[in-house]
């Protein structure tokens, strides 16, 4: 073999990043046939067979830089957001972690097969397994390379949908003028109850509202710490000079209140959304007449 | 004796806050950032300005008022605690909403105070619910 004219003694890093440069065809080839290339590049085999070769390449550089077991390497930066796109398909199409990880290292075989062909037959037993452990090692590298872009994409996938949540969770509606409503969904944590509270407030000016009503139907359940939410929130409306009612309180929400021994103090609270609404309109004195008794009806 | 005398904290008093005299009613502008002389010292004028005149409401307008301490917090519980010894009510009007938060995270939710959206709405509060004088109750029967 007339690559080998450095001698057998190379060093198995030096080997192994070799073997990649020269055979990066082959490579390339047998990893466009594995499951996670042939499932990630579906249009064609020769997309497959060029992402292959960019990976390949990637290998090839971290190997010369010696830095086989050091996932930030130089090397990784140019395939990392391939990788993590094929990371990301892979766990959008429903497969798990560990699925995606089997899939990783079936992409070693292959390599290991050329590298362990490629070595002379009379090459030392310990320098063809030194050889294999580095490759071993470049590869577990490159999943965990996979597995970091992957994850990552997920945190922001999970911090995009945050967001959306809060912006989408808190609508002011006004039902009357000067009465606005806000109809509370899901799980009300610190976050979530300053958003609420912030645009409660600004619509209390906006709207120049005299009452506000805070409806808890959409909310799973009332501890101490929503609660103290609501109580905030209603004091805080107060202070403005806006009166809060809490409806949709539903009676397993009652009870549990009762027995966790909550005190929402002085804040008018109804069952209904329609209750508060009925008990605003009333404050603000005026009435609603059934149509067709001409006004004149038991009201 | 035209000598400046030093404020709590050293600053010369900055000055009287105004109180309007609107009938019955004493209208109170605070605008901007309110030194805590000048706060202690509306807290005596006003005491004085009700006792004088008799008056049977204070609205204090805090629409101008961005930043409010726990000392300013505490000023106005104090404003509406004495003005309801001296029988009269105590309306804050106009509060910013970054305002209403920071008080509710201080702990101050001023249970004795009145609130209003706008100083309309606190005349129209004053009107409605105050005694009709200070010799509340009795009433005058016209036939």
């Amino acid at each position: 073999m007339p690559e080998h004219a450095e001698g057998t003694a190379a060093e198995p890093t030096r080997e192994v990043r070799d073997l990649l440069r020269r055979r990066r065809e082959q490579i390339a080839q047998r990893w466009a046939d594995e499951p996670l290339f042939r499932a990630v590049f579906t249009v064609s085999r020769d997309e497959a067979v060029e992402a292959g070769k960019t990976v390949v390449d990637a290998l090839a550089q971290v190997a010369d830089a010696a830095r086989v077991e050091d996932p930030d390497a130089a090397g990784f930066s140019t395939v990392r957001e391939q990788l993590a796109r094929m990371g990301v398909a892979r766990s959008r199409s429903g497969l798990s972690t560990a699925q995606v990880s089997s899939e990783l290292a079936a992409l070693r075989p292959p390599v290991e097969n050329l590298l362990v062909a490629d070595l002379p037959e009379d090459a030392p037993a310990e320098h063809v397994r030194d050889c294999v452990t580095t490759l071993s090692v470049l590869m577990g590298t490159l999943r965990v390379v996979v597995m970091q872009t992957a994850l990552s994409e997920g945190q922001a996938l999970i911090d995009r949908q945050r967001l959306q949540l809060l912006e989408v969770a808190t609508p002011v509606i006004k039902l009357w003028d000067g009465i606005v409503a806000v109809p509370l969904i899901g799980t009300l944590d610190s976050a979530r109850s300053q958003v609420v509270m912030e645009t409660l407030l600004e619509s209390i000016v906006e709207q120049q509202a005299r009452y506000a009503i805070l409806d808890i139907t959409g909310v799973p359940t009332v501890d101490s710490l929503v609660a103290q939410h609501l109580m905030k929130t209603v004091a805080a409306a107060r202070l403005m000079g806006a009166e809060c009612i809490v409806s949709g309180i539903r009676p397993a929400i009652a009870q549990t209140m009762v027995h966790l021994g909550l005190d929402l103090g002085t804040v008018v609270t109804r069952a209904s959304l329609a209750d508060a609404l009925g008990y605003v309109l009333h404050q603000l004195g005026v009435g609603i007449v059934t149509p067709g008794t001409n006004g004149a009806g038991a009201r | 004796m035209s000598q400046v005398l030093p404020g709590p904290h050293g600053a010369p008093v900055t000055g009287h806050v105004p109180v309007l005299r609107l009938g019955e009613i004493l209208l109170v502008t605070l605008q901007g950032d309110l030194h805590d002389s000048t706060a202690q010292q509306l807290q005596e004028d006003l005491a004085e300005t009700i006792v004088r005149s008799g008056a049977t409401g204070v609205v204090i307008d805090v629409s101008g008022v961005e930043i409010v301490d726990s000392f300013l917090g505490r000023i106005l519980a104090e404003i509406a605690g004495q003005t309801g010894l001296l029988a009269a009510r105590t309306v804050l009007v106009g509060m910013r909403p970054a305002v209403a938060i920071t008080l509710v995270e201080l702990g101050l939710t001023l249970p004795g105070v009145h609130t209003a959206l706008s100083t309309e709405v606190a005349m129209e509060l004053l009107r409605q619910q105050a005694p009709s004088s200070r010799f509340g109750g009795l009433r005058q029967e016209s036939q």
